[in-house]
């Protein structure tokens, strides 16, 4: 089990951060191409789960998995939104996303006033946070499947 | 850092009195450096709403409040959750008008003017108005724009401080501009 990488958009669709761990195939386009197409098919995906939904739902779309990787996807009611790309045998992330809003986005960028929110995020200590968490995941090393 | 601590949930205490004061003392300088009182306000409310467009996400952070379906649910969320955990009160939710769009805060206690007296040559100034601009910009970071005054104010003599909130529209997120 692994993590390959994560995402953090903003409500406006622009990337916040990028980090990327065992991630062995680069997808062949600009990294601000990728962003674009992911936060592209995200916002599509969003609107057609709600539209299919014969309930109203609350959290709306959390997970979609292919034959090589899980997508898990977190947004806050501020449209704060966190992707996280890991292998098939990672259980459900929520909490782990859910985490990594509460203690490390709060903690370091919005209580940090020299952080602009909405600006890709330039905090180093939110990434060293961010990188050593991810790290420390029970399902983090590639080993443990 | 382990994955299980979860020290944002726990609310620190702080002393009130010396919140109280510092937030008078901010008023104070504010007196001194702007000439009349309607830029006092002005003031006040931008410095709240910039507060507020952090202060939400902490409150999504150490609450686990999701995405409220009517303005309803989110005036109780604001009254028993939100007041709560940042000023230790909670206030009534009443004076709905008919259309629904529209509510009243009653305070029945504001912790912010324990010790305040307004003096004469200040008639206009709305010491607390930092809360309505702390309203506006949280609601406004989850997608909903609203207007927020003072209806009734115990420093002006009334029985019980009244925040009035107006509902304007919600907000539609959109894909960002030049993208299929």
């Amino acid at each position: 089990m692994t993590v390959h990488n994560l995402y953090i958009f903003d409500r406006n669709g622009s990337c916040l951060h990028y980090g990327e761990w065992n991630r062995k195939k680069q997808a062949g386009i600009s990294k601000e191409e990728e962003f674009k197409l992911m936060y592209g098919m995200l916002f599509s995906i969003r609107s057609f789960c709600s539209k299919m939904s014969p309930l109203d739902m609350k959290d709306g779309f959390l997970t979609f998995q292919t034959s090589k990787y899980k997508l898990h996807y977190y947004e806050t009611a501020t449209g704060i939104k966190i992707i996280m790309n890991t292998d098939l045998g990672v259980p459900n992330a929520r909490d782990i996303l859910h985490q990594i809003y509460s203690t490390l986005y709060v903690e370091y960028i919005v209580k940090n006033p020299l952080c602009v929110l909405g600006e890709q995020l330039s905090s180093d200590i939110f990434s060293t946070r961010l990188d050593l968490y991810i790290r420390a995941l029970p399902f983090f090393s590639p080993r443990a499947a | 850092m382990s994955r299980q601590s979860n020290r944002t949930t726990d609310s620190k205490k702080m002393n009130s009195e010396l919140f109280t004061l510092t937030y008078g003392a901010l008023v104070t300088q504010l007196c001194k450096d702007y000439e009349n009182d309607e830029e006092v306000n002005k003031q006040l409310d931008k410095m709240g709403y910039n507060i507020g467009v952090r202060l939400i996400e902490d409150f999504l952070a150490r609450s686990s409040v999701g995405r409220c379906q009517d303005f309803r649910e989110t005036a109780d969320v604001i009254a028993k959750v939100a007041f709560k955990m940042y000023l230790g009160i909670t206030p009534s939710v009443t004076n709905w008008s008919p259309a629904g769009d529209e509510l009243s805060l009653i305070l029945e206690s504001n912790p912010l003017v324990d010790f305040v007296e307004l003096p004469d040559n200040h008639s206009s100034l709305v010491y607390s108005n930092l809360l309505c601009g702390v309203l506006r910009g949280a609601l406004e970071m989850v997608q909903m724009a609203v207007d927020v005054k003072f209806a009734q104010d115990t420093l002006r003599g009334d029985n019980v401080t009244e925040i009035r909130m107006k509902f304007i529209k919600r907000m539609e997120e959109n894909l960002p501009a030049g993208d299929e």
